[in-house]
């Protein structure tokens, strides 16, 4: 259709003017998203993978799930791909297939996410109540119903906020040493930076509590901070890529020092990598297990001060609880583990909305 | 300054004598190296150096004389002793086909060259008798007192339009006085400043590009330079936002010295007093400046025949 048929069609006979003279407004067309047809092509070939499964379920008796439902997948798309090759070109065949792939694969990978929070929510909700967040496990024993995790959430504030303190200034630091003053040792900081990377976090808590024998939770921290700060540096010197060099010239042009520039104009055009990439931290420090096991011990009992003593956490509660014999205590556990979903979750929706917030402010996207 | 007439001085700057410009002329004027290049068409401009600091603004332009310019890329050499004096209150252009280092020869002029890895100089740049190179002036002193205008429009993207005019004295560390105030005359100098003065709360890239370009412009003037170097400032810009920058840049003129990069004929001859040819004669040899001189004659009787196949766009 050449554009002159295209504006000829868009004057409906709709588009008549009111009785003020003014011209109604128009129809729009409708751009994008699927056609009857299309649907139609989604729909048999669902249906043919569908069927596939249910006739080799009964027919073979073949009841494995997650096998019937790759070859239900695989069935799906090839049938699509020839009830597409049938009526178009092999390179809209082809577009057509390509797309619905991604967007199984992308519908599966949600799929698999909302599936694991919701089992979490199903087995941790019932027994979450507003005891379960204020109480510890002092008194206790073993069969009883109540009790809490209070103890641990406090161990887990504790330790991840004091690792979050250190490694945000740390990892940053070394994140502009690397890619904004470029110095001599850049080379030498990135390898062992990688190096770090890819220590088990269970050597980390080996190596402090070997170090500094005996039991706190700083002691955690520490361990953390080693697991988090060549992730926090290595993801702030990626989103320190993406800042423009005319930004830096720019600030240079105007008389800047560098360390101004770093400070006024990359950070803060950094900022919404910078967030993402501390929160990723944070969830990664509050999921770890070994490295507290080792380093804090694990408690029962409150103890709100992480310099001395046993502590606990969320991920080492859940881990303590969840291998013991009783029923009321795997509940507790998963209602553990649904609060630190909770929690990760809270940190990671609150801190959007606030970049958000700020974007919009200055009416960037 | 906000309402003059750029047409009533533009142009025809005061004669006066300087015995400082006078001393340096001789060595300004003669390119030594392009032997063939006749200097005799800027002749006219050792006589027309600046009145006394009568700028309303504070900041007083200066005129900037470059000698015996050279650079290196590593160990390419983009340019051979080139040598020129740009006059205060006067729009200087730098024309030439592409990749003759004209934008390495501005760069050099605030120090911007040094910041791209591997880059060397050669030669001295005066700025009211001062080297920039040497160490009585710092280099962020001499950027803030000789401002950049890039090529593509860059103003802060984490600012708003008010923040992006504050930002250079921010940067710089400098005293900041009645933020208000700078505000407006910068962004009211720059011509943006009824555009943008009820939203300058906006994020500076919400403007459009040549709306942003000036935004560029207004935030160089706040930290009161001396000149103004502009690389190519129009060659992102549709016409339209090409003669508001145009005529921005020659409204400027009457208090601070500009030297403007760009590969529009038209724009040379509608914006600058002085021109300066550049030219690489060989793919093996380094730019040099072929000829300089006021911008009427380079234009319509230029003394070098190279300088008159670019102008009349036989080659480049």
């Amino acid at each position: 259709m050449t554009l002159l048929e295209l504006d000829r069609e868009v004057v409906d006979p709709v588009d008549q003017p009111d009785d003020d003279g003014r011209p109604a407004p128009q129809r729009q067309r409708k751009v994008g998203g699927l056609t009857m047809e299309e649907k139609a092509e989604y729909a048999i070939a669902f249906a043919a993978g569908i069927h596939l499964v249910v006739l080799l379920r009964l027919l073979l008796d073949w009841d494995d799930l997650l096998g019937s439902s790759v070859l239900g997948l695989i069935v799906f798309v090839l049938t699509h791909f020839l009830i597409v090759r049938e009526r178009s070109s092999a390179e809209v065949a082809v577009d057509k297939s390509v797309t619905a792939v991604m967007w199984t694969v992308g519908l599966i990978v949600v799929a698999v996410l909302a599936w694991m929070v919701v089992f979490v929510a199903i087995k941790g909700f019932p027994r979450l109540r507003w005891s379960f967040i204020v109480e510890d496990l002092s008194t206790v024993g073993p069969l009883d119903p109540g009790g809490g995790a209070f103890h641990a959430i406090i161990g887990t504030a504790q330790q991840v906020g004091i690792s979050t303190v250190c490694v945000i200034p740390i990892a940053i630091m070394t994140a502009v040493y690397l890619h904004e003053v470029r110095g001599r040792m850049a080379t030498v900081v990135r390898f062992v930076v990688d190096a770090l990377a890819g220590l088990p976090s269970i050597v980390a808590g080996l190596v402090v509590i070997t170090i500094f024998p005996g039991f706190a939770g700083y002691k955690a921290s520490m361990a953390l901070i080693v697991l988090a700060i060549p992730i926090v540096t290595r993801g702030a010197e990626e989103v320190l890529r993406t800042v423009p060099d005319s930004l830096r010239e720019a600030s240079l042009a105007l008389g800047a020092p560098q360390w101004r520039v770093v400070l006024r104009v990359v950070l803060p055009t950094a900022q919404a990598g910078l967030v993402t990439v501390g929160l990723l931290a944070v969830a990664r420090m509050v999921g770890e297990t070994a490295p507290v096991l080792l380093t804090a011990g694990g408690t029962n009992i409150t103890n709100k001060n992480p310099l001395d003593g046993q502590q606990s956490s969320l991920s080492l509660y859940i881990y303590e609880l969840i291998r013991q014999p009783n029923e009321a205590t795997v509940e507790r556990a998963w209602s553990g583990a649904f609060l630190l979903l909770l929690i990760v979750l809270v940190i990671f929706v609150a801190a959007r909305v606030a970049l958000a917030r700020s974007e919009r402010r200055l009416g960037r996207r | 300054m906000l309402g003059t007439d750029p047409e009533s001085t533009w142009g025809q700057p005061t004669p006066a004598v300087d015995a400082l410009w006078a001393d340096t002329a001789s060595v300004a004027t003669i390119a030594p190296t392009v032997a063939t290049a006749p200097t005799v068409a800027t002749a006219p401009t050792v006589a027309t150096a600046v009145t006394g600091a009568t700028a309303v603004t504070g900041a007083v332009p200066s005129s900037l004389i470059a000698t015996d310019i050279s650079a290196w890329f590593g160990q390419r050499q983009v340019l051979e002793r080139c040598s020129l004096r740009m006059e205060a209150r006067q729009v200087t252009a730098l024309i030439g086909p592409s990749g003759c280092g004209k934008s390495t020869f501005l760069r050099i002029l605030n120090r911007m060259h040094e910041t791209i890895r591997g880059a060397k100089v050669a030669g001295q740049v005066d700025l009211d008798g001062t080297d920039i190179y040497s160490d009585d002036l710092g280099v962020t002193e001499v950027r803030s007192r000789i401002g950049m205008v890039f090529q593509k429009p860059n103003p802060f993207p984490s600012m708003s339009i008010r923040d992006n005019v504050l930002s250079g004295l921010k940067l710089s560390g400098k005293t900041i006085g009645n933020r208000d105030e700078i505000v407006e005359e910068c962004l009211t100098r720059a011509g943006l400043w009824n555009e943008v003065k009820d939203r300058l709360r906006d994020g500076g890239m919400s403007l459009s590009g040549g709306q942003q370009q000036r935004l560029c412009i207004a935030r160089s003037l706040a930290v009161k330079p001396r000149v103004l170097l502009m690389d190519e400032p129009c060659s992102a810009l549709d016409p339209i936002s090409t003669r508001v920058v145009e005529e921005t840049v020659i409204a400027l003129a009457h208090d601070v010295t500009i030297v403007i990069v760009t590969h529009n004929m038209q724009q040379a001859q509608r914006v600058s007093d002085e021109c300066a040819f550049f030219l690489v004669e060989d793919q093996a040899m380094a730019g040099r400046i072929v000829e300089h001189g006021p911008t009427a004659t380079m234009f319509s009787n230029p003394s070098d025949q190279r300088t008159l196949d670019y102008v009349s766009g036989r080659f480049g």
